[in-house]
This record gives structure tokens, sequence and C-alpha cells, in this order.
């Protein structure tokens, strides 16, 4: 037992996570906003930025390599393979969450691309109208009806919440490529998920570059919007604030209709 | 680092490219999604400047073809919020232009990134009579999860706009919300403006760093 837990903390990332969350704790406080869903934010800020050089330095050149010199169906197989065994646990999840039918579809698309789509590398399910899904725990106590918590961004492993953190523990702990292999190979195949997952961002990344005014709020309320998103399975409750600010936005949208006339010039000049 | 957040909005940002066309106005608002989006795809495959990374070749093609479907100032009034009401008439000129100077080249860099993924045009679920709708698009991409698009459309004199585009649920105007509140409150509408301004300016964000 304890040889196993200096083996898993012997790990750099883990180190290297470590070492940032202390700095982050050290370096005191920056300038905050005071949103009342990101109390941490002058720490989640430095892990950000720490977050940020890493992958400067070292994570995305190297994506940037293995996007532009490995032949996309090397890439697509990749892909695929842990696609293809994270489908179990999406499987679990739907289970856990009373979407049975949802779970039967996932088991199913494990069975045939385990099979015909050769250990997952071809992902013939999809092909065969299968959708792929997007579960974990996360979602799963979201469903159950636990609130995100704090928002919370770690080294490493990036943004998340309170709930998020808990649900990415058990991700973690129950992930078939930890379960089912141990050193080096398990280092690799852990590498490879990572590298294949970052190459697949190069466009997003680049693009999320040109969008965001502030980078570190842009990408906050996006991965807060999308939870949400998820746990309601791409059908959130139509509250208030979808697309309206809470402050008394209704009327700001029904005045834009009203305007829309002028508007029209505006816009073709 | 990772999120699937961030490359679902980069997919997405591409996408959003893909409506409103004139001459289609009297269309419903789900049909006219599917041919804009359907034309401008065809444009793209069949344009070599563009598959070639002609950045201006996709601002002219966003600019002909997407632009008049969008309701910009509505856009920012959603994403400016309570500050609205307090700009004036000149700052709220400003601030629509600079916005749509950003969403437009942000698109029109997204664009760059189409490859062949495949379209699910959702039929409309709304009553004839409605004024305001969300028509539902899914993008396949191979072994990964689909992606959903929704255009929030309101009718108007000029046709249907879009005032809102949700990617895998992410509302591009509630995400700036957040970024243009703390602008607003840290140096006023005027800095919010110039930030803009200063952003669009840049040459690219990538090519200011070392």
């Amino acid at each position: 037992m304890i040889q196993a837990r200096n083996r898993y903390f012997d790990r750099a990332p883990a180190r290297i996570a470590i070492a940032a969350v202390i700095f982050a704790l050290a370096s005191g406080c920056a300038t905050t906003n005071g949103d009342s869903r990101d109390p941490f934010e002058a720490f989640n800020r430095t892990m950000y930025g720490f977050n940020q050089a890493v992958d400067e330095a070292v994570l995305k050149p190297v994506a940037g390599a293995y996007k532009s010199t490995l032949p996309e169906i090397v890439q697509s197989g990749v892909r695929n393979f842990f696609s293809n065994i994270a489908d179990i646990f999406i499987s679990a999840n739907n289970l856990l969450q009373g979407k049975v039918f949802d779970a039967a579809n996932d088991g199913m698309r494990f069975a045939i691309n385990t099979t015909i789509g050769g250990l997952g590398l071809l992902d013939w399910a999809s092909e065969m109208g299968l959708e792929k899904h997007n579960e974990d725990f996360g979602q799963t106590f979201g469903r159950w009806g636990i609130g995100d918590g704090p928002y919370i961004v770690w080294p490493i492993f990036g943004p998340s919440t309170a709930r998020d953190s808990l649900g990415q523990v058990i991700d973690v702990w129950v992930d078939p490529v930890r379960t089912h292999r141990s050193g080096t190979p398990r280092t690799a195949m852990y590498l490879t998920r990572l590298v294949g997952k970052r190459a697949d961002l190069l466009d997003a990344s680049r693009i999320l570059e040109e969008a965001a005014l502030d980078k570190y709020v842009f990408e906050r309320d996006a991965y807060l919007q999308r939870r949400r998103n998820l746990i309601y399975d791409g059908n959130p409750p139509r509250d208030s604030a979808r697309n309206t600010p809470s402050e008394g936005g209704v009327a700001v949208v029904s005045a834009s209709v009203r305007a829309n006339g002028e508007v029209q010039n505006a816009d073709r000049r | 680092m990772l999120t699937a957040g961030r490359s679902l909005l980069a997919a997405g940002f591409a996408w959003f490219l893909f409506t409103g066309s004139a001459g289609a106005q009297e269309a419903a608002p789900d049909v006219m999604v599917k041919n804009v989006t359907l034309e401008v795809i065809d444009i793209i495959g069949k344009d070599k400047d563009i598959q070639s990374g002609n950045q201006r070749k996709v601002v002219e093609l966003v600019e002909a073809k997407v632009l008049p479907h969008f309701n910009f100032t509505a856009m920012t009034r959603l994403a400016v919020a309570t500050n609205w009401e307090k700009s004036t008439a000149d700052q709220k000129k400003q601030l629509t232009e600079e916005f749509k100077t950003l969403l437009v080249r942000t698109y029109s860099s997204a664009l760059s990134t189409y490859r062949d993924q495949k379209f699910d045009f959702r039929p409309l679920r709304a009553k004839p009579t409605d004024t305001d709708v969300t028509v539902h698009v899914k993008i396949a991409q191979g072994g990964r999860e689909p992606v959903s698009l929704e255009y929030d459309m309101e009718k108007s004199p000029a046709g249907w706009k879009v005032y809102d585009v949700r990617v895998g649920g992410v509302s591009l105007v509630a995400n700036y919300r957040t970024e243009f509140a703390n602008e607003i409150r840290a140096s006023g509408i005027d800095g919010l403006i110039k930030g803009l301004a200063a952003k669009n300016r840049a040459p690219t964000q990538r090519a200011e760093r070392k």
C-alpha cells in the first residue's frame, strides 16, 4: 500500500502540481472581481497562469508535432481507442442517472467497437447510429442535485468545480488505464491520451485566444455554462439567465426586438 | 487546461458563420439556417484560396453571407446588459461596431478549421405565430460526441435575425457578459470600447507572443 502510494506521488506531474499549489498559496492576493461563483479567483488565476505556461512550454509544442507528423488514421485510432474504453463508465454513469436506454446504447457501442471496431480503433458504432455520449461522475452528482460549489482551477487538470473535482477523483480512480496497466505502459498510455486530446484542441485554443478579452474569465464562464448543459443533456431549464442578464434582462431583450428596424440600417452600412 | 468546452466552443464558432443570406429572408428560420449553411460549405469546398488559408477571402464571405442575418446591436446590448442603458448613443454605436469586428474576426478564423463534418438540421419546434425561436443543428464528427449548435432568432420586419448562438450549450452572449461587466467596472464604458478596439487592431494574439 505504502509502496503504491510512493510510486503514485513519485511521478513528475504530481510533484509539479503540488509545487504549484504551494506557490499559489504563498503568492497571496491578485485582483479579483468578487464573483460569487469564484471565491478563490486569486488562487485560480495563479493556477491558470501556471497551466498556460506548462502548456506553452511543453504540451502545445508536443501536440503540434503529433498533429503535423502522424497520419490522420493513427490520430483517429488513438482518439477512438481511448474514447472506446471511456464508454464503459459513460454507460455506468448513464445507468446511475436512471437513463437505461442511453446506458444500453453506450454498452452496445463498447461491444461493437471492441469487436468489429478492432479493439476500439475504429468507431463503427457511430456509423451505425449509436451516438457517442458525454458523461462522468461530476455530471452524475449534478443530476442527483449536488450544486457546482466554488470554481477551482487545478494544476495540470485545469478547470473544475468542487462537485466536479469529487467526480474527477472517481473518474481517475476507475479509469481502465489506471486499473489495468502499471508502470511504463500505463505512463505511456496516459501521455498518449493527453497529447492526443491536446492535439484535438489546437484549433480551439487558437480561436479562444482570438475571441477572449480575458481568457481566464472566458474559459471559466464557458466551463460553467458547458457543465450545466451537460448535466441536463443539452436541455437545461430555460431560466431567466439563458440569454438575458439576471438584472432585468427581459426588458433588454424586448427593447432589442423593438429596435430591430433601425438596427438593420446600422448593420448594413 | 483541457476542457471539452473549449473544443466545442471552437467548433461552434466555425458553424456560427453558417447563418443568414440575403434573399432568404422570407424563409422559415430553420430553412434559412440550413440553406445558408449548405451554401457557405459549398463555397468553402470549391474555393482553393480559402482552403489554403486566405483570411481576407473568408472575411469577405462572412460579410456577404452571414452579417445580414445577425442582429449585432441586440447581441451587444445583451452582452453589455445593464450598462447598455447607461451608455450614450455614440458609445452604443462604437460598442456594437467593435464587438461586431471581434466576432467577425473570430468566425473567420474558426471557418478556416472547417473539414468535412456532417450537419444534421433538426426540424423547428415552434408555432407559426412565434416570433422568438431556437433553431437546432447537430454537427457529427467521427468518433466524437456531436456538437450541438443552437441559434436564438427573433422575427423582425427585415426577416429573422440571430441574437445569440449556443455552442454545446455555451451562449456566446452570456460568455461575454462577465468580461464586459468586469472591464466596465474597472475602466468604464469607454475603457471597454478601448479594450475591444485594441484587441481588434492587434495582428493576432499569437503574433504578439515571443
